[in-house]
């Protein structure tokens, strides 16, 4: 069920009673006389995906137990978003056994590293604007 | 109840290309719950990064032991010295460094247990792959040196060496540890420059850093 409610992009705890600020995909910010024109990632603003993100971020690849307990979430809520990310190109999966036991192990692409340095580039640009205004 | 008009409603941030609320409504200033969101995105991109690529199953309580060995091995080779006893204080403090390790890894091990860290995750590799090579230079030092029978080096090499492998597998892990492999480095560079008080260094470094640090770790981290 969780994972079913998870399905449509929300979260569980926290980050879902934050106020939400991009539901699309274009802001432009006025700030004086300039204009920060900016393309909000819908895939990675989720917060548990932005986890995942920049969890890889600095590691070769993290199993998805090590994943689940470094975000504090559910199986569910780590299998969904982890799929999303997989769909959107910004993560790879391999599925592989640990002995008996089935280990699944995710790697941050080309592509997701990008979106995440994107990312972070328009989080500064917006609070760089604030600061100017 | 008040009805609420246009004026009177809270500003809000208009994003996206559906139905649109104002005639202008994508160009807007950000407002403080914008700027709010884009902190505490960015603070949490960076804690999230912290916690990923810590390593935190270096144990406290091994570190103690290993301490513990450290200031017995002294014990044992006091009053010999390594440019004249070098076959007897080597045979000390290698098997003391053997059962160092054994103790270590067994340690490491509980610990990511209790923890439940994989010792594969990629922030225990990294500590592996940062640490060993130091080690392993220490190794080729330690037959170079013998062979070449300047042993009065060794003391300075291994405090060094292994400060280094502890400052450089450290950066991976809690802030206590770098700070450990950097007090090894100073110690080993006393040891150099005071050979005749060698032993002592090493027994200030493998004795009792390893003890104080094995406390703190203990102490704060669990372990």
């Amino acid at each position: 069920m969780a994972a079913k409610g998870n399905a449509a992009g929300h979260s569980t705890g926290a980050a879902s009673r934050r106020p939400a600020v991009a539901a699309a995909a274009e802001l432009t910010v006025i700030s004086g006389e300039e204009s920060v024109a900016i393309t909000l990632d819908k895939v990675i603003h989720e917060r548990i995906r932005l986890g995942i993100v920049s969890a890889l971020a600095v590691n070769t690849q993290l199993s998805f137990n090590e994943l689940k307990q470094l975000l504090q979430t559910t199986d569910g809520n780590v299998s969904v978003h982890a799929r999303k990310l997989e769909d959107a190109g910004y993560v790879s999966c391999t599925k592989g056994f640990d002995g008996r036991v089935p280990r699944t192990e995710y790697r941050l692409t080309a592509a997701g590293r990008k979106a995440l340095e994107r990312y972070l580039s328009h989080m500064e640009a917006l609070i760089s604007a604030a600061r100017r205004k | 109840m008040t009805k609420r008009t246009t004026d009177d409603a809270p500003k809000r941030t208009v994003i996206g290309k559906g139905p649109l609320l104002t005639p202008e409504p994508r160009i807007v200033r950000p407002p403080n719950d914008l700027q709010d969101r884009a902190k505490d995105d960015l603070r949490y991109i960076r804690s999230t990064m912290e916690r990923a690529g810590s390593f935190t199953s270096v144990s406290g309580t091994g570190m103690m032991m290993v301490g513990g060995i450290g200031c017995a091995a002294w014990w044992w080779g006091r009053g010999l010295r390594f440019d004249i006893d070098a076959t007897s204080l080597l045979a000390i403090w290698l098997s003391s460094a053997f059962a160092a390790v054994v103790i270590s890894v067994w340690a490491i091990r509980r610990k990511a247990d209790e923890t439940r860290q994989s010792l594969r995750s990629g922030p225990a590799r990294t500590f592996v792959i940062a640490f060993v090579p130091s080690l392993l230079a220490g190794v080729v030092l330690t037959v170079l040196f013998f062979l070449r029978e300047q042993t009065g080096w060794l003391p300075g090499t291994w405090l060094t060496l292994y400060g280094a492998a502890v400052a450089a597998g450290g950066a991976t892990s809690v802030k206590p540890v770098p700070i450990m492999g950097a007090l090894f480095m100073l110690l080993g560079v006393a040891a150099f420059l005071y050979p005749g008080r060698a032993q002592l260094a090493l027994l200030a470094g493998f004795g009792v850093l390893h003890l104080a640090f094995g406390f703190l770790l203990r102490k704060r981290y669990g372990g």
